[in-house]
C-alpha cells in the first residue's frame, strides 16, 4: 500500500515537472486538492466580492459611456466568477459549499475590495492597478499545473486586461483634465498604492505555503518576486501620468534593475485580512445579504424545475 | 455606439414641428432605457444567484446602449448642440419623459422581474413595429434593439412563470408585485399628444395594433404560472408628459451627481 502511493506521488510529481496539465480524473495528493479549491475559490470569491466597489459608482457614474464600460466590467467579473465556481468544482467540491464558506468567514476573498470606493478616480484606479495586480498574479496561472484553473485564467486574463486599459484611460482622462480631476486622481493613488502591494500576499519569509506550492507548478512566482515586477511596471506609467507615488523611499536601484520601495504595513494588511478593515463587515454583509433575500428566488425556481420535469414525465406517459 | 450614419439632410427634410415632435419621442424612449437600466444596475453584486446578477447586468447594458444611440439622435433632431451626457445628466425630474413604471424602485426580486415583463412586453412588440417606421434613423435603432428586447422579454416571460408557478412564498410577492405594479402598465399604450401626432404621420407604432400581441403574450405567460390577469385596475399616467412619483427626484439625484458637482468637464 505504502509503496504504491508513493509511486503515484512520484508519478504525480513527475507530471508535474514535465509540465502536463493535470486533470480532473488525474490522482492528485489531498494537499495539492485542498490547496487548489482554497485558492480557486478565493479567487471566485474575490471577482463575486469585488463587483460591489465598482458597483458603487456604476449609478454615479459621469458619463453614458463610462457608466456602460463599467457595467460592462461587473458583468465581466461575475462571469470570472462562474468560471472559477466551475473550475474549483471539478476539483469535487460545490457552488454552495464554496459560498457557505465565504459567508460563514470560513474562506477569504481578496483583501484589497475591503477598501472603500470613495471617488470617480477610484473606478480609474482600481482598473489600473488592482486589475494590473491582478493580471501579474493571472498571467502566470494561465501556465498552472491544474487544466481546469489553467484555462480558465486564459479567459479571465483577456477580458480583465481589457478593463486594466480602461482603468488607465479613466487616469489619463483625469490628468489630462482640468485641476480638480488630476487632484482626484492622486489622492485615489494616494489611498489605493499600498493596499494594492498587499494584494500580492505577505513577504516571502511569512509565506510559508510558497515552495509547496511552486514545486506544484500553482504557482509561479513568489509574492516577492511579483510585487517587484509590479512596482517595476507600475511607476513609469505613473510618471506618465503626470502622479506621485506616495512612497518616500521609492528610488530607482541601478543594480538590481529595479524599484527600491518602502515597507508596506504589515499590521494594516493582517488587519483587513483578518477581517477589520474598512468594508469587511459591509461587504461580506452584503454579500450574505444577497445571498439570504435570494433564498426563496433559488427555491421558487427549484420548486417550478420539478413541477415542469413532472409535466413532461406524465406528458411523455 | 451609433447604430446608423447622421444624416443631417434627411432630419432637414422634416418640417420643424414634426422634428420637434419626433425630438420629444426619441427623448422619450431614451429616458424610459435610461431610468430602467439605471434601476437595473442598483441590482449590480446583490442578485439572488450569480447568474441573475450576469442577467440583470446584461439587461441594463443593453438598455443603456439603447439609451445613448437614441439621446445621440434626439440631440441631432434637436439641433442645439446638446450631447447624449447633456440630456441625461442635465435636465430635471420634470423634464424626464420616461412612463411610471421604469421609475419604480428594485423592490424584492419580484419587484424588478414584474416591472421588468411589463415593460419588456411593451417594448418588444413596440420595437418590432418601429423598425418598420419610415425614420430610417428610429427603425436603425429599433432593428437593433429589437434583438436585445427579445432576450430580455424572454427572461423575463420565464421568470414570471418560474416565480409564479413556484413556491407559495414566491407566489404571494408576485401577487404583491403585480397588486403594486399593475397600475402602471397603462401609461405604456396610453399615447400623449406627441404620440398620436406622430401616429398620425406613421412614424410610430400605433399602440392600439400592439395590444392584441402584448395582450397574447401576458395571457400566454400569465397561464403558464397559473395567475389571472388583473382586472378593472386604475391606470396611473403622467410620466412620459414629465409628472412623476417621488421616485425619480433620488434617481436623478444619484445619476446626475458628478455632472451636477463638476460641470462641463470631460471624463
Amino acid at each position: 500500500m505504502e509503496t504504491v502511493e508513493i509511486n503515484l506521488e512520484e508519478q504525480f510529481q513527475a507530471r508535474i515537472d514535465a509540465d502536463i496539465s493535470i486533470e480532473p480524473k488525474d490522482w492528485m495528493p489531498d494537499a495539492y486538492r485542498k490547496t487548489l479549491v482554497r485558492q480557486i475559490s478565493q479567487h471566485a470569491h474575490s471577482e463575486l466580492v469585488g463587483m460591489l466597489p465598482e458597483g458603487n459608482w456604476i449609478t454615479r457614474a459621469p458619463s453614458l459611456k463610462r457608466k456602460s464600460i463599467l457595467l460592462s466590467k461587473v458583468q465581466d467579473e461575475a462571469g470570472h466568477g462562474l468560471y472559477l465556481y466551475s473550475a474549483a468544482e471539478t476539483l469535487g467540491t460545490s457552488r454552495d459549499q464554496m459560498l457557505a464558506d465565504l459567508h460563514s468567514g470560513k474562506a477569504k476573498y481578496s483583501s484589497i475590495f475591503n477598501y472603500p470606493t470613495l471617488s470617480w478616480a477610484d473606478m480609474g484606479t482600481v482598473g489600473w492597478l488592482v486589475d494590473g495586480a491582478a493580471i501579474l498574479n493571472q498571467v502566470p496561472l494561465c501556465r498552472t499545473s491544474y487544466g481546469p484553473y489553467a484555462r480558465a485564467m486564459v479567459r479571465v486574463c483577456k477580458e480583465e486586461s481589457f478593463h486594466q486599459r480602461q482603468g488607465f484611460e479613466i487616469m489619463q482622462t483625469l490628468c489630462e483634465g482640468a485641476p480638480v480631476q488630476k487632484e482626484m486622481a492622486q489622492e485615489a493613488l494616494n489611498r489605493w498604492w499600498w493596499p494594492t502591494l498587499m494584494m500580492f500576499g505577505p513577504a516571502d519569509a511569512d509565506s510559508p505555503n510558497t515552495a509547496q506550492s511552486m514545486n506544484w507548478r500553482i504557482k509561479r512566482f513568489t509574492n516577492d518576486e511579483l510585487r517587484q515586477k509590479f512596482v517595476d511596471m507600475m511607476v513609469p506609467q505613473a510618471e506618465f501620468l503626470g502622479l506621485t507615488v506616495p512612497d518616500p523611499e521609492l528610488q530607482w536601484n541601478e543594480t538590481k534593475k529595479g524599484y527600491d520601495f518602502g515597507g508596506v504595513n504589515w499590521e494594516e494588511f493582517w488587519n483587513v485580512v483578518k477581517g477589520n478593515g474598512m468594508c469587511n463587515k459591509d461587504r461580506l454583509g452584503a454579500r450574505v445579504k444577497a445571498h439570504e433575500e435570494g433564498a426563496w428566488v433559488r427555491e421558487a425556481a427549484s420548486a417550478h424545475a420539478k413541477k415542469r420535469a413532472r409535466k413532461m414525465a406524465t406528458q411523455a406517459a | 455606439m451609433q447604430v446608423a450614419p447622421s444624416d443631417t439632410s434627411a432630419l432637414n427634410a422634416y418640417p420643424p414641428e414634426l422634428r420637434q415632435l419626433l425630438f420629444q419621442y426619441v427623448l422619450q424612449l431614451a429616458d424610459t432605457s435610461l431610468i430602467l437600466g439605471h434601476r437595473l444596475s442598483e441590482w449590480c453584486g446583490h442578485g439572488p444567484v450569480l447568474e441573475q446578477d450576469l442577467a440583470m447586468a446584461n439587461i441594463g447594458l443593453d438598455l443603456l446602449g439603447e439609451t445613448r444611440s437614441l439621446y445621440q439622435y434626439a440631440a441631432e433632431l434637436e439641433g442645439q448642440g446638446r450631447t447624449e451626457d447633456d440630456l441625461a445628466f442635465l435636465r430635471i425630474a420634470t423634464q424626464y419623459r420616461n412612463p411610471l413604471l421604469v421609475e419604480q424602485p428594485n423592490g424584492d426580486f419580484a419587484d424588478t422581474i414584474t416591472r421588468q415583463f411589463l415593460f419588456d412586453n411593451f417594448h418588444y412588440h413596440c420595437l418590432v413595429q418601429l423598425r418598420a417606421s419610415a425614420d430610417e434613423r428610429l427603425a436603425a435603432i429599433a432593428e437593433k434593439a429589437v434583438k436585445e428586447a427579445a432576450y430580455h422579454l424572454k427572461w423575463s416571460s420565464e421568470w414570471i412563470i418560474r416565480l409564479g408557478d413556484g413556491t407559495e412564498e414566491s407566489r404571494q410577492r408576485l401577487d404583491k408585485a403585480l397588486a403594486s405594479l399593475w397600475r402602471y402598465s397603462g401609461e405604456l399604450t396610453t399615447p400623449t399628444a406627441t404620440e398620436k401626432a406622430l401616429q398620425a404621420t406613421g412614424l410610430i407604432p400605433d399602440y392600439a395594433a400592439l395590444l392584441p400581441k402584448m395582450e397574447a403574450h401576458l395571457a400566454h405567460v400569465f397561464e403558464e404560472a397559473t395567475l389571472p390577469v388583473p382586472q378593472g385596475v386604475f391606470m396611473m399616467t403622467g410620466g412620459k408628459e414629465g409628472r412623476h412619483t417621488e421616485h425619480l427626484g433620488y434617481i436623478l439625484a444619484e445619476l446626475q451627481y458628478m455632472q451636477r458637482t463638476y460641470p462641463g468637464l470631460t471624463w
